[in-house]
């Protein structure tokens, strides 16, 4: 991972616990570089947001050491820190206009007026918004406030900038817009941001990297295409795309290419050994819908089964069918829309394909 | 015949209350608006002389003093209030321990009648029982604290029986304004850069300003209205240097036989205390309806 001379953030053993008994962060190692774009994803109550806080100051570490630009920071208070931050709900001054929310962070480092003037203004037209200094934020729409919010992280210009959730309250519409923005924004002006979503396209969409976490530990950490074509454990298959499960019994390990895993109904597939235990250990095969062939397609592929079709949604680019297999009635398959979907009918039996490479061998989480 | 019956009952059940309420309240109002232009003296009598009551009134060096007081009493009674209250408040923010009990302890004075209060004070203040005596017998012969019989500073007196009495309500007030305050605000304004004591000036007070308003209206009208706090701390007295309007009315309808001047008085009050609460209601209505 990082070396010491390129991360700019460091967590270091880490651990929170808020009630001296649960430790809601276990352990946790991470290296930010300087102009990285980091995303820290998974479900609620997962830690993310803990970690994020604790980097902005708000929350102190139980254990462990945070280094910012390779200085301790546990110890300094937010207000020192100077790092940018955007909240869900935008927290601007509904007091002041969006010129005076701009300018607070810069009047209180005492900054020329004058210059603070030349500062708001860039900021403001760096998130396409000169016109709108004189408004109060109650008068702009969502996505205007979460520019305004955007802008007041970057007036001072922090080399690191934390989003907490910014696109959260926005519609899907906005929201795929804001994603784009900040991505150039982050890729303009060469700072490092710290990312907190739930949203797993997001995080896809953004990232430079993508720290997962559960239960307060960092599953896997890595850029968006490994996490989701490679992931390492059922938990991170599971929650990064779609993903179908197949659980079964490891009964041989040829060898680091190909496993053999007999599934609880009998068929016995190879797969890619990721994360797997002995012989005789359970273990999730994991496998992505849009690998999946059928009928005709399938007949080249190692793994085949035989599957019946219980229901096909039409998503206008391609087709989703749930197919059982397997003793598994939540088998999803992506069929492009083409003339083989035609072929397919509710109730119908048909032959599914995979390649040992896109099936992975994983832990069971159950 | 029951949905008559039900269209009535509410109706019938109001009924009784809006009648003592009508009758009681704004029947002794109109009442008390005829007298003021009566000559009654003892007794009402229904002599019409026009406005003379009023500018009797306001020729009266006795209800001269009164306004004064009433002025001087508003002024320092608000402003120390709110200071106190929000201070107590900011401090009590601070995710301290045992804060429940502390705001209880501040909060208390305010379940006691003021008449307690008064009395309470009357002994506190008293040079010869409380704090002078207690000070000149720790060892501070030459020490002087005698408010309480000194005609110039009285009033300041009933200030400080009332500050201590409301200021843990302000501060209660304050304490729930706080509290509505969006946490990320504060927590933007402290990443922002903002240390502590700019985080209260220039986004937590700006944005309570709502709060400031109703603590003032409130505290207006009590101090418009106190007439038991000065009865029982200092009676008016030495002389008339106490009296506020409230107790001018009560001595001058009830004592001293001037029901007509003390009627003349009374609305004057009630002119005072419309002309605070009036325009509150009517931006409070409008906010709701808008």
């Amino acid at each position: 991972m990082g070396t010491e001379n390129t991360s700019y953030v460091q967590f270091k053993d880490i651990q929170k616990s808020y009630d001296g008994e649960t430790l809601v962060i276990k352990g946790l190692n991470l290296d930010v570089a300087c102009g990285e774009f980091l995303t820290l994803l998974g479900p609620s109550g997962s830690g993310k947001t803990t970690c994020l806080m604790m980097l902005a100051g708000f929350e102190t570490a139980t254990h462990g050491e945070i280094i910012l630009d390779s200085q301790a920071i546990n110890n300094v208070p937010p207000h020192h820190r100077d790092i940018g931050m955007v909240f869900q709900n935008y927290a601007l001054f509904p007091h002041m206009t969006v010129a005076e929310n701009l300018a607070f962070p810069l009047q209180v480092r005492k900054i020329e007026k004058t210059e603070i003037t030349r500062r708001v203004q860039n900021a403001l037209e760096m998130v396409q918004l000169g016109q709108f200094g004189n408004r109060m934020p109650g008068q702009l729409s969502g996505g205007q406030q979460q520019r305004v919010a955007v802008a007041r992280a970057l007036v001072f210009e922090p080399k690191l900038v934390l989003m907490d959730e910014p696109l959260g309250a926005l519609d899907k519409q906005l929201r795929e817009q804001m994603q784009y923005e900040i991505k150039h924004l982050h890729e303009q002006l060469g700072i490092t941001i710290v990312y907190v979503t739930h949203d797993q396209t997001e995080a896809l969409t953004m990232s430079n990297r993508i720290a997962v976490f559960n239960d307060g530990v960092i599953q896997q950490l890595a850029p968006p295409d490994v996490l989701y074509e490679k992931p390492e454990n059922a938990f991170v298959a599971q929650f990064i795309g779609e993903n179908n499960r197949l659980l079964g019994t490891l009964t041989e390990t040829t060898d680091d290419t190909s496993c053999s895993v007999r599934l609880d109904s009998g068929e016995v597939i190879k797969a890619l050994p990721i994360n797997i235990g002995k012989t005789g250990d359970r273990s999730q095969i994991s496998l992505r819908p849009e690998r999946v062939f059928i009928n005709t397609t399938a007949e080249n592929c190692t793994n085949q089964v035989r599957g019946a079709v219980e229901e096909l949604i039409y998503h206008g680019d391609h087709i989703r069918a749930r197919i059982n297999v397997c003793g598994h009635d939540d088998f999803i398959v992506k069929v492009p829309n083409s003339a083989s979907h035609s072929l397919m009918q509710t109730g119908e039996s048909v032959t599914l394909g995979w390649q040992v490479e896109d099936c992975r061998a994983l832990d069971d989480l159950a | 015949m029951k949905s008559a019956l039900q269209q009535l009952l509410p109706k019938l059940v109001l009924a009784p209350t809006t009648l003592i309420l009508v009758v009681c309240v704004y029947g002794f109002i109109g009442w008390t608006a005829l007298l003021s232009f009566t000559k009654s003296r003892m007794m009402p009598q229904w002599d019409f002389i026009g406005l003379d009551q009023y500018i009797k009134l306001f020729d009266n060096p006795r209800w001269m003093v009164a306004l004064e007081n009433l002025g001087a009493f508003c002024f320092f009674f608000i402003l120390i209030c709110l200071l106190l209250g929000v201070v107590l408040a900011i401090f009590l923010d601070q995710k301290i321990r045992s804060e429940g009990a502390l705001r209880t302890i501040y909060l208390y004075p305010m379940a006691v009648s003021f008449i307690v209060t008064g009395t309470a004070w009357k002994w506190i203040l008293n040079p010869g029982l409380g704090i002078e005596k207690l000070i000149r017998e720790i060892g501070f012969q030459s020490f002087e604290f005698r408010w309480l019989i000194d005609s110039e500073m009285a009033i300041y007196t009933i200030v400080i029986a009332a500050v201590w009495q409301s200021s843990g309500f302000v501060m209660a007030i304050f304490l729930a304004g706080l509290r509505g305050v969006d946490e990320s605000l504060i927590n933007a304004a402290e990443i922002d850069g903002a240390p502590h004591y700019k985080i209260y000036t220039r986004v937590v007070l700006p944005i309570l300003r709502p709060v400031f308003f109703s603590a003032i209206v409130i505290l207006l009208h009590i101090a418009i209205k106190s007439f038991d706090l000065v009865q029982s701390l200092t009676g008016g007295g030495p002389g008339y240097s106490s009296d506020m309007p409230a107790n001018f009315m009560y001595t001058h309808a009830f004592n001293r036989a001037q029901m007509g001047l003390g009627a003349a008085s009374a609305m004057v009050m009630l002119f005072g205390i419309l002309a605070v609460i009036v325009p509150y209601l009517y931006s409070e209505l409008r906010e709701k309806n808008g």
